[in-house]
């Protein structure tokens, strides 16, 4: 299909692509189902976004072509932006890491525990998740007023004598957002180190032990981590994408627009011009340019989990 | 603290238990670790839990107390009457959501692990080109696609009925993406080996690769469901009748504060489904577990 075309341009010899064919057949056919799928549901929209974003598009007249204007008011003129990349960088920068440790160090103990305390404790930490929108709890528990759990306790305890109006306080929102999204964090990542670490084979712990390996610690640098890459690699793709994508938690809890754009990212940039401003030409800028980001993050991510265990 | 370590290692003595290469000292911290993060992680479910079986007085105490002092089955009562009058009969929307979810699971796993399998083990013309296209794909936010995805849909003719929201998301890359690294950790070998008996690609995909990641395709089911049972439908299902059951639930708890319970009711039952499948099929993963792991 898709390379066989690219191999006729390349070597200009349909021979060529027929042996391709010929040898390769099973594998395009097992492909076929989802390419198919992928194409027409992923991959041509992201395309259109990216030509929407060199455009001026309201939604209601056609589409006018503008060249980079909306890359260049962006990173110029708009410094709303700014306070978002700063905000959404800052934010990945801290829950990035942490929930991706979170994730592995959670599964990695629970994978010691019996079979039935294992699937137990997987549901305890995965509960936040699956919960769907049981993250509004925290709406509930920083409510400004005193029926708020976090307000009633420091009332009762006497720590403040007047409510806290959590989340109408520049410096509360942000470390609100930030302890919410790593009570969220352990999701899908989590679930396949906790699959992960089932598929490591038992009998290396056996030899290691025969080889020196004296603890838990160098058990895990030695064997597990090594063992378990390809999961260590989707998990990293994961947290990246989820901790730089930040903007349903902000904008239920601290509000749209939040107190001072405190809790403003990327995404609830895009939140708004896409569908409070209908300007789709910048929103789709916005969104290539969040996608560049994660891009780059990721190569420098993956080349730092290559040195793992070595 | 002598004590603690003390009392374990007579308990572990008790029960015969010796680990290779743990400290006592090590499993007390580690242990005492989960705990606390364990409970800040469920307590929230805790609440919801409790919430849908206090009566409306109980919701709005001062204080606010978690757990329930008299609990009542008043919001489920409440909410049993509010579905007794809707148009559409509730058993519809649970259809609607059922067969969304249970086409869409099937369908994820079966079609993402058959294209993860060759992208995992060959190299093949195109292979990297694809695999490079289903990472990139997965950072492009999808608020913006919105737009292409709906013109796409409706010049297949797909707007109002259930492939709307099912083929988009067998199609999304996931899934694709999970089995892949999975895949990549069954050893080579064994494919050869079933390509010396004479076994076809999708013979070796069936009886090879399929058993041999089960651990991963459980977890994709596990996500797959969750994506799917939660589904609205929005944008994409007009016709009321076709509507999943979450939205219908979703439009008695807009209402307004009088359906606070109710609401609370409503998020249980929700709630329910999914953490059901989460544990059958975890204990499924378990299960797997008493064989050994993928040996090379």
């Amino acid at each position: 299909m898709l390379t066989s075309l690219k191999t006729k341009a390349n070597g200009g010899k349909p021979t060529h692509a027929h042996n391709i064919w010929k040898e390769h057949r099973e594998k395009y056919l097992l492909i076929l189902p989802f390419a198919i799928l992928f194409i027409v549901f992923t991959v041509i929209p992201v395309l259109t976004s990216i030509i929407i974003s060199f455009t001026s598009f309201n939604m209601l007249e056609m589409p006018s072509f503008v060249g980079f204007r909306n890359y260049i008011n962006l990173m110029v003129n708009d410094d709303v932006f700014l306070i978002a990349v700063k905000n959404t960088l800052f934010f990945a920068l801290i829950t990035g890491p942490i929930s991706y440790i979170m994730c592995f160090v959670f599964s990695w103990l629970i994978n010691e525990l019996t079979p039935k305390v294992r699937a137990f404790m997987t549901l305890v930490f995965y509960a936040p998740s699956i919960s769907g929108n049981a993250y509004l709890i925290w709406k509930l528990i920083f409510s400004s007023d005193m029926y708020g759990y976090a307000n009633a306790w420091l009332l009762n305890f006497g720590f403040t004598s007047e409510p806290i109006l959590w989340f109408d306080t520049k410096e509360y929102v942000f470390p609100i957002l930030i302890i919410v999204q790593l009570w969220l964090s352990l999701g899908v990542s989590f679930l396949a180190f906790v699959a992960g670490l089932q598929n490591v084979d038992r009998t290396l712990y056996e030899a290691g032990s025969i080889d020196g390996i004296r603890n838990r610690w160098q058990e895990l640098w030695y064997i597990t981590l090594p063992s378990m890459r390809p999961q260590l690699l989707f998990g990293a793709v994961m947290q990246i994408t989820s901790s730089l994508s930040v903007s349903q938690i902000s904008i239920e809890l601290a509000g749209f627009p939040s107190v001072e754009y405190s809790g403003h990212t990327i995404l609830t940039h895009l939140h708004d011009y896409g569908f409070l401003r209908y300007e789709m030409g910048y929103a789709s800028a916005i969104a290539t340019m969040l996608f560049f980001i994660m891009v780059f993050t990721n190569i420098i991510v993956q080349k730092a989990l290559r040195k793992v265990g070595s | 603290m002598t004590h603690i370590v003390a009392a374990v290692r007579k308990a572990y003595a008790a029960r015969k238990i010796r680990r290779r290469n743990r400290s006592i000292l090590g499993d007390i911290s580690l242990t005492t670790f989960l705990a606390i993060f364990g409970i800040f992680s469920v307590w929230p479910l805790v609440f919801v839990i409790n919430n849908a079986f206090k009566p409306l007085t109980e919701i709005f105490i001062f204080p606010p107390r978690l757990f329930v002092q008299n609990p009542t089955l008043t919001n489920f009562q409440d909410l049993a009457i509010i579905l007794g009058n809707s148009w559409v009969p509730i058993t519809r929307y649970i259809f609607n959501t059922v067969f969304i979810t249970v086409v869409g699971t099937v369908g994820t796993v079966i079609i993402s692990s058959m294209a993860a399998f060759p992208l995992a083990k060959y190299t093949f013309p195109g292979s990297r080109f694809m695999s490079k296209l289903i990472v990139y794909s997965l950072m492009f936010n999808g608020t913006v696609t919105a737009l292409p995805n709906y013109l796409i849909m409706s010049k297949l003719q797909l707007i109002d009925t259930y492939w709307a929201v099912v083929l988009p998301s067998i199609g999304s890359t996931l899934g694709l993406f999970l089995m892949q690294n999975f895949m990549v950790q069954v050893p080579t070998q064994l494919i050869e080996a079933a390509k010396m008996d004479g076994a076809s690609e999708f013979r070796i995909f069936w009886t090879v690769m399929m058993p041999l990641s089960r651990s991963a395709w459980i977890t994709l089911i596990i996500l797959s469901f969750q994506a799917l049972w939660g589904t609205t439908g929005g944008g994409f299902i007009f016709t009321e009748k076709l509507k999943p059951v979450s939205y219908a639930l979703s439009q008695i708890v807009n209402a307004g504060v009088a359906r606070t319970g109710v609401a609370s009711a409503v998020t249980l039952i929700m709630l329910t489904v999914p953490i059901l499948v989460f544990i059958i099929s975890q204990s499924n993963v378990i299960q797997t577990m008493a064989t050994t792991g993928i040996k090379e």
